[in-house]
C-alpha cells in the first residue's frame, strides 16, 4: 500500500502497525468490570419465572408463596409489568409486508417459546430470589407447538397469533433476467440441492444481563448493559417506559462477548428497567447459562433449494433459489428477524458475475426462541449455498474449482458495477485474494496430498469459498425503515493542559480492541505519543451520539469519524500555535507532542505548553482568538447502501471413514479490508471468526424435541470449538482502501463467520466424492456425514 | 437452605475467617464475598473454565467447589497471580499475542497456563492445545493463546537449557 497513511516511519505513525491494546494489562490483571461485577446499595436481584412450554396459555399465576419467602421484596406477573411498560413490535417500513405482533417484556396471555419470561421475583440475593422462583406457581394450558418452518406454512398448521391468517411473517421475491429460459438453453448443465442450515446461538463467555438504577429524585434511569449499542437502547427504553430520553442513561462497561447476541432488545432486561422504576432500587439481572440458550437469540434456520446453471463453457448463466427461514414467535424489536433473510436474497451469487437471479425469500413464526442477527448476518447462508453449488457443478462437469472460480468471478478491475441482486459494488479484489490464497495454501502441493490420502484410502477434501462482506452500513440498513438506530457515529478529540488527547466514540468496545484503533487513529493523525491518549467509549452520557459498535461498522465508521475530529483539532491546534508564536499555521506540524516547523522539523513549542497558555494564562492570547481546544466530528456512508468487502479462504479436511469425524486439517484465509489499521487486532478477528464459522458448520445446533423443549440447554449438551480440534490459520490481506473515506478502512469481523461454513461444506463434499456421496445439512455431525456416507 | 458454617482459608496469601452458607459455591464467595471478581462465571456447572484458579496448586473450577470445601485451603486468584507477580511473563506475552479479546476466559485461561508453565510444560502447541481444552474461548479462536503461552514455555526452557 502507498499514500500518506502508511509512512511507518513518520513520528507517531500508529495506522497499519500491530499496536498491542492498552487494556488488555488490565483484563490480564483480573481487572475488568463487566456487568455481574457491579453491585449498588439497597440492590435487588431479579429471577424470572420462564415457562417450560414452547405455547401455552397462561390461566393463572399465583406468587403468594413466594412472597413470603425470606428476603423477597416483590413478585410481579407479566400482567403487572405491563402496566408499566409498553409492548413493541419488530417491523421495519423497508422492509415492506413484514408483520409481527406485539410483544410484551414478560408473556401476559399467551407463552410462545420455552424460556419466555412469564413472571419475576426480586430478593435481597440471587439464591433467595431463585428459591422463591421455584414456588411460583403458574397454571398452563398447553397450545399445540408449531415448530418446523417449512409444516408452519402449511394451510392446516396451527397458528401461532390470533387474528393471522397463516405463520408466514415476510415473504420477499427477486426476479433478475430469465432464469428458466437460461437454465433450458443448449449446453447448459443445472444443479440442484437442498441446503439446511440449523439454529446455533452466539454462546458469549458472559451471559447477558444488566444493572438498572432509577432515581426517583431527579427522575433519571441509569442502565448498565452489557451490550453493543448503548444509544439505540436509550431510545428504547424511552418509547416502552414512557421517559424523556434525556432522562435515560445507558452504560456498558467491559463486554464479555457479544458477536451480535447484544444488541437486541430482550424482555428480561427492558423489564428490570421498568422494575428499577416501579420500585425506585437498583436491579440486577445475570442470565444463567441455561437462560442465555432459552433466550440469548438464534441465528440461522434455513432451508434453502437452490440450483445454478452453467453453460458448456463453465459460466454461470443464473442462481435460483427459495429459502424458508423459522424466526420464533416474533420479529425480534428494532432490527427485524427479517434482515437475515433479506441479507440472503442480496449477497447470493454476488461474487460471480450472472445474468438470471430469482430468489425467494419466507420468513416463518414457529414456537422457539427468536432467531435475530448473529455475527455475519445471512452470509454464511449465502456463501454456503453459492459456492457449494459452485464446486458442486465444478465436480459435476469435471472442472477444478479454482479455475472455475478464475472464469467466474468478477474481475478486480471491473468496478463499480452490481451484482445480480442489485447490490452496489466497489474497490473489490476477489481475483487477487483467489490468486494469493492458491499461493498461501499451496494449492497445487495440497491436490497432491489429496491423491496420496485417497491412494492410502483416507478421505481428504479441499475446499474453497470466494466471499463478500457487508460491512459500514449506511442508514440504508435500518434507519431508512424507521429503527432509531443511528448510522452516523461521532467522535471528539480534546487537548487537555497536560498536553494529553482525550477522545470519545460512540462506537463501542466488546474485544475486537475498537479503543485501541480509536487511539492508534487520534494520534497517529493528531501527532501524539499514543500513550497520551485517552479513550472513552459505550456511555451514552459523555460520548457523541451514533449507532455503537454491529455490522462491522466500529473501524470503518468510527474509525473516519476519529480522523476526521483529530484532523480538525490539530487544524485548530495550529491556528492557536500560529497567534502565539506569529507564524503562518501552514508552516507549522504536530509531531510527538509538540508544534515543529514543519520543514525543518524544529521544535517550536510543546503542546502542553500550549495547552496551558490557553486554559490558565489567557491574557497572553491576542484578544480577538477564540481558541477551541476541542473538535467533534461525525461520519456516515453516503454513496453506497454499505461498502462491501471480500475475502477468499480455503480449508483442508480429513473425513474418518469410520465415525463420521471431520478433523480441519489447515485452514488459510486473504482478506480485503480495505487499509488495515491494527494487522494484528484484524488477523485476530479473522481468526476468531473463523472458529465460530468452524463452530457452526461442525459442532453448534440447538436442538428441539417435537414438544419444543430445548434439548441443548447447557454446555455440555451445544458444542463450541475447543482449542484441541482447531487448526492454526493462516491469514493474508489485499488491502483495497474504500474510496468512501480518507481512512479507506471496512469491517473485518464476520468474513471468517460468513465464509468458513462454505468452505468446510466444500472440502467435505469433496473428501467424499470418491463414494459419490454428499452432504447438504450443517452442522456436518459425525451422524450426519455417516448417513451420507450410507454408513448408517 | 440456611445452614451456615465457618471457614478458614488462605486467599492470595491472606488469612479469611468467614460464615458461609453450606450451598455456595468458590467462585461465588470469591466474588460476592471477598469483592474478588476477576473470577468469572460462564457456566455454573464445570464446563467452560471460567472460573478456573490454583487451589492447593491444582487448578480447579471454582464453580464445581463449595466454598466449604476450600476450608483450610490456599487459593490463588487472578487477582493473586497478578499481584505476586507469578503471571507476568504470560501476561506480556497475552498482551503482545493480542491472545484476549473481550477478556472474560482470560482469568481462568491464565491459571490453566500458570500450571502448564510452572509445571515445565513444552512449547509444543498440540499439547499446549489439548492442556487448555477444559477453557472456552469464544473470541480468539485459540491460536493467539497457544502462542503466548508457548512463548513463555520456550523462553523458559531455553533459561533452563
Ligand atoms: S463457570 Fe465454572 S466451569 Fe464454567
Ligand atoms: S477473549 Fe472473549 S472469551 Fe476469550
Amino acid at each position: 500500500m502507498t499514500g500518506p497513511l502508511s509512512e511507518l516511519d513518520r513520528p507517531n505513525s500508529y495506522i497499519g502497525r500491530a499496536v498491542p491494546r492498552a487494556d488488555a494489562a488490565r483484563l490480564l490483571a483480573g481487572r475488568g468490570k463487566y456487568l455481574d461485577d457491579i453491585r449498588l446499595p439497597r440492590m435487588l436481584h431479579a429471577v424470572f419465572v420462564r415457562s417450560p412450554h414452547a405455547h401455552a396459555r397462561i390461566k393463572a399465576i399465583d406468587t403468594e408463596a413466594a412472597r413470603a419467602m425470606p428476603g423477597v421484596a416483590a413478585v410481579y406477573t407479566g400482567a403487572e409489568i405491563a402496566e408499566h411498560c409498553t409492548p413493541w413490535v419488530g417491523v421495519l417500513s423497508h422492509l415492506a409486508g413484514l408483520r409481527s405482533p406485539p410483544q410484551h417484556s414478560v408473556a401476559v396471555d399467551v407463552a410462545r417459546w420455552q424460556g419466555e419470561p412469564v413472571a419475576v421475583v426480586l430478593a435481597r440475593s440471587r439464591a433467595e430470589a431463585e428459591d422463591a422462583a421455584d414456588l411460583v406457581d403458574v397454571d398452563y394450558e398447553e397450545l399445540p407447538p408449531v415448530l418446523d418452518a417449512e409444516a408452519a406454512l402449511e394451510p392446516d398448521s396451527p397458528r401461532i397469533h390470533e387474528g393471522y391468517d397463516s405463520n408466514l411473517a415476510w415473504e420477499r421475491k427477486v426476479d433478475v433476467g430469465d432464469i428458466d429460459t437460461a437454465f433450458a438453453a443448449p449446453g447448459v448443465t443445472v444443479v440442484e440441492r437442498t441446503f439446511r442450515f440449523g439454529r446455533h446461538t452466539g454462546v458469549t463467555l458472559e451471559a447477558r444481563g444488566t444493572v438498572c438504577d432509577y432515581d426517583p429524585g431527579e427522575g433519571v434511569l441509569t442502565m448498565h448493559y452489557s451490550g453493543q449499542a448503548p444509544h439505540m437502547l436509550q431510545v428504547i427504553l424511552s418509547r416502552h417506559l414512557g421517559m424523556a430520553e434525556e432522562n435515560v442513561r445507558v452504560v456498558s462497561g467491559d463486554v464479555g462477548g457479544s458477536f451480535g447476541i447484544k444488541v437486541h432488545t430482550y424482555g428480561d432486561e427492558i423489564a428490570c428497567a421498568a422494575l428499577s422504576k416501579m420500585l425506585e432500587r437498583p436491579v440486577k439481572f445475570v442470565a444463567d447459562r441455561q437462560e442465555s440458550f432459552l433466550t440469548d437469540i438464534h441465528a440461522r434456520d434455513h432451508v434453502v433449494k437452490a440450483r445454478m446453471g452453467v453453460d458448456a463453457e463453465g459460466r454461470i448463466v443464473g442462481i435460483d433459489m427459495d429459502d424458508i427461514t423459522g424466526i420464533g414467535p416474533y420479529s425480534m424489536y428494532p432490527r427485524t428477524s427479517a434482515i437475515e433473510c433479506n441479507q440472503v436474497l442480496n449477497l447470493t451469487g454476488a461474487p460471480y458475475m450472472m445474468e438470471n437471479y430469482r430468489a425467494r425469500g419466507r420468513v416463518v413464526f414457529q414456537n422457539k426462541t427468536l432467531m435475530c442477527q448473529y455475527r455475519a448476518v445471512g452470509h454464511p447462508i449465502a456463501m454456503a449455498v453459492c459456492d457449494g453449488l459452485l464446486e458442486d457443478v465444478a465436480r459435476a462437469t469435471g472442472r477444478d474449482p479454482v479455475e472455475l472460480r478464475r472464469l467466474n468471478l468478477m474481475p478486480d478491475d471491473g468496478y463499480p458495477r452490481a451484482s445480480a441482486s442489485g447490490m452496489k459494488l466497489a474497490d473489490l479484489s476477489h481475483q487477487k485474494t483467489l490468486e494469493k490464497l492458491v499461493e498461501l495454501m499451496d494449492y497445487d502441493a495440497l491436490r497432491r496430498d489429496q491423491e496420496e490420502a485417497r491412494a492410502r484410502g483416507v478421505l481428504r477434501g479441499i475446499g474453497l469459498c470466494s466471499m463478500v462482506e457487508v460491512t459500514n452500513p449506511s442508514p440504508a440498513f435500518y434507519g431508512i425503515g424507521g429503527a432509531p438506530i443511528a448510522s452516523q457515529d461521532g467522535a471528539t478529540c480534546r487537548l487537555d493542559a497536560g498536553g494529553a488527547l482525550h477522545v470519545s466514540s460512540s462506537v463501542t468496545e466488546q474485544g475486537q480492541g475498537t479503543n485501541a484503533i480509536l487511539a492508534q487513529i487520534a494520534a497517529d493523525r493528531f501527532g501524539v505519543p499514543i500513550e497520551r491518549v485517552k479513550v472513552t467509549t459505550g456511555d451514552t452520557a459523555t460520548v457523541p451520539y451514533g449507532g455503537g459498535t454491529w455490522a462491522s461498522r466500529g473501524a470503518g465508521i468510527g474509525g473516519e469519524a476519529m480522523l476526521l475530529a483529530a484532523d480538525a483539532l490539530k487544524h485548530q491546534v495550529l491556528e492557536v500555535a500560529a497567534a502565539l508564536l506569529q507564524a503562518e499555521a501552514g508552516v507549522l506540524d504536530i509531531r510527538n507532542g509538540t508544534v515543529v516547523d514543519a520543514t525543518t522539523g524544529a521544535e517550536r513549542i510543546a503542546l502542553s505548553d500550549l495547552a496551558r497558555t490557553v486554559y490558565y494564562r489567557g491574557n497572553e492570547l491576542p484578544p480577538d482568538l477564540k481558541p477551541e481546544l476541542i473538535a467533534t466530528r461525525h461520519y456516515r456512508v453516503t454513496d453506497f447502501p454499505f461498502v462491501f468487502t471480500n475475502g477468499a479462504m480455503a480449508t483442508h479436511v480429513e473425513v474418518d471413514a469410520e465415525t463420521g469425524f471431520v478433523k480441519v486439517l489447515g485452514f488459510w484465509v486473504v482478506e480485503d479490508c480495505g487499509t488495515v489499521i491494527n494487522p494484528m487486532l484484524v488477523d485476530e478477528q479473522v481468526r476468531g471468526g473463523v472458529v465460530q464459522g468452524i463452530g457452526g458448520a461442525l459442532y453448534e445446533e440447538c436442538l428441539y424435541d417435537e414438544e419444543g423443549q430445548l434439548l441443548t440447554a447447557t454446555m455440555a449438551d451445544y458444542l463450541v470449538p475447543m482449542a484441541a480440534e482447531m487448526p492454526d490459520i493462516e491469514v493474508a490481506h489485499v488491502e483495497t482502501p474504500t474510496s468512501t473515506s480518507v481512512l479507506g478502512a471496512k469491517g473485518a469481523g464476520e468474513a471468517g463467520t460468513g465464509g468458513a461454513p462454505a468452505a468446510l461444506l466444500n472440502a467435505v463434499n469433496d473428501a467424499l466424492a470418491p463414494l459419490g456421496a454428499s452432504i447438504w445439512q450443517q452442522p456436518m455431525t459425525p451422524e450426519r456425514v455417516l448417513r451420507a456416507m450410507g454408513r448408517l | 437452605m440456611d445452614k451456615t458454617r465457618e471457614i478458614t482459608l488462605t486467599v492470595n496469601g491472606e488469612s479469611v475467617t468467614a460464615r458461609v452458607p453450606v450451598r455456595m459455591n468458590l467462585v461465588d464467595f470469591l466474588r460476592n464475598e471477598l469483592e474478588l471478581t476477576g473470577s468469572h462465571v460462564g457456566c455454573e456447572h464445570g464446563v467452560c473454565g471460567a472460573c478456573t484458579l490454583l487451589m492447593d496448586g491444582r487448578t480447579t473450577r471454582a464453580c464445581l467447589t463449595l466454598a466449604v470445601q476450600a476450608d483450610g485451603a490456599e487459593v490463588v486468584t487472578v487477582e493473586g497471580l497478578a499481584a505476586s507477580g507469578r503471571s507476568a511473563a504470560l501476561a506480556r506475552a497475552f498482551t503482545e499475542r493480542n491472545a484476549l479479546q473481550c477478556g472474560f476466559c482470560t482469568p481462568g485461561m491464565l491459571a490453566s497456563a500458570v500450571t502448564w508453565v510452572e509445571g515445565g510444560g513444552s512449547a509444543e502447541r498440540d499439547a499446549i492445545r489439548a492442556h487448555i481444552s477444559g477453557n472456552y474461548c469464544r473470541c480468539t479462536g485459540y491460536q493467539s493463546i497457544v502462542d503466548a503461552i508457548a512463548d513463555v514455555a520456550g523462553s523458559k526452557a531455553e533459561d533452563a537449557a
